[in-house]
């Protein structure tokens, strides 16, 4: 028999392993520091950022980077808008 | 304000924080806005930024620096009522930023003010990012339970507690977050954080 798959989603990226090294990846992000979120029944887990990487980064003041699109599909990054002065609004429709 | 502040080398981003392009639209449509207006359908920038709630603002300069962290401002005061928080207040110290009037508020005193995410919100917010995968794969059952596990880990955090509702079938404005926002300022929790500056 086939070994059962495995979906781990690390970063954006959605990746299809066998079960046996999806619990080993999980395992090893897990003895990182990284936060790992498991759901075993239906063989997925997401590897999360840390809280000291996050904070590392936020503490050093410099904003982190983005690339997220907008109504027409169209990809944007904050770094593009590096030499003028910028509000950044999160929002939401809830 | 975009249109009056351009002219200075300032630009607005906004990212609204939505299930999806879809949720978002109505409103960048009506807004018509003529800044780069994105849509986050993965808690991206709330994961980056530690943002727990919306409106959240803040201040990057020319040198992609942060320069006032995480503050909560509206653009108008229809919800002055609600929230006691005055649009005019958070404008005028912009319009003196970007004119350079006014320098914005020292290193330190950034850093002071900032708000850093502990290892519960982070694994909040891995469980999180496994409920929105289960749910753009249709298993709602199985995602529904991940934003609750995720709302326990960081009970603060209301883009997953009231941003994930739509997503389990619980309407965003209705009874179930007012019932939710009444146990929590009840038990003496802020739903806004402003800035104390």
């Amino acid at each position: 028999m086939a070994e059962a798959k495995f979906t781990i989603i690390d970063g954006g990226r959605v990746a299809e392993v066998g079960a046996r090294e999806g619990v080993e990846l999980a395992r090893r992000a897990e003895a990182a520091g990284r936060p790992v979120a498991v759901d075993p029944d239906e063989r997925v887990a997401y590897l999360g950022v840390s809280a000291r990487e996050r904070a590392t980064a936020l503490a050093s003041l410099e904003a982190p980077d983005f690339t997220l699109p907008d109504l027409d599909g169209r990809l944007h990054s904050l770094s593009r808008h590096r030499g003028t002065k910028l509000l950044l609004v999160a929002y939401g429709s809830w | 304000m975009y249109e009056e502040l351009r002219g200075y080398g300032f630009t607005v981003i906004t990212v609204a924080i939505d299930r999806s392009v879809e949720d978002a639209r109505p409103w960048i449509e009506a807004a018509k806005p003529t800044h780069p207006a994105l849509i986050d359908t993965a808690h991206v920038l709330t994961d980056l930024y530690n943002i727990v709630n919306v409106p959240t603002i803040l201040w990057i300069d020319e040198r992609g620096r942060i320069v006032r962290p995480n503050d909560v401002a509206f653009g108008t005061d229809i919800f002055k009522h609600i929230t006691g928080l005055e649009a005019a207040r958070h404008l005028a110290a912009l319009r003196a930023w970007v004119r350079g009037e006014a320098t914005a508020m020292p290193e330190a005193r950034a850093r002071a003010l900032q708000s850093l995410p502990t290892d519960g919100d982070q694994q909040a917010r891995a469980e999180l990012g496994l409920g929105e995968w289960l749910y753009t794969m249709g298993r709602t059952e199985a995602a529904a339970r991940h934003f609750v596990r995720a709302g326990e880990l960081a009970p603060h955090d209301f883009t997953i507690r009231r941003g994930t509702m739509p997503m389990r079938g619980i309407d965003p404005m209705g009874p179930k977050f007012r019932e939710m926002l009444g146990a929590w300022v009840q038990a003496g929790n802020p739903y806004y954080r402003p800035l104390p500056e």
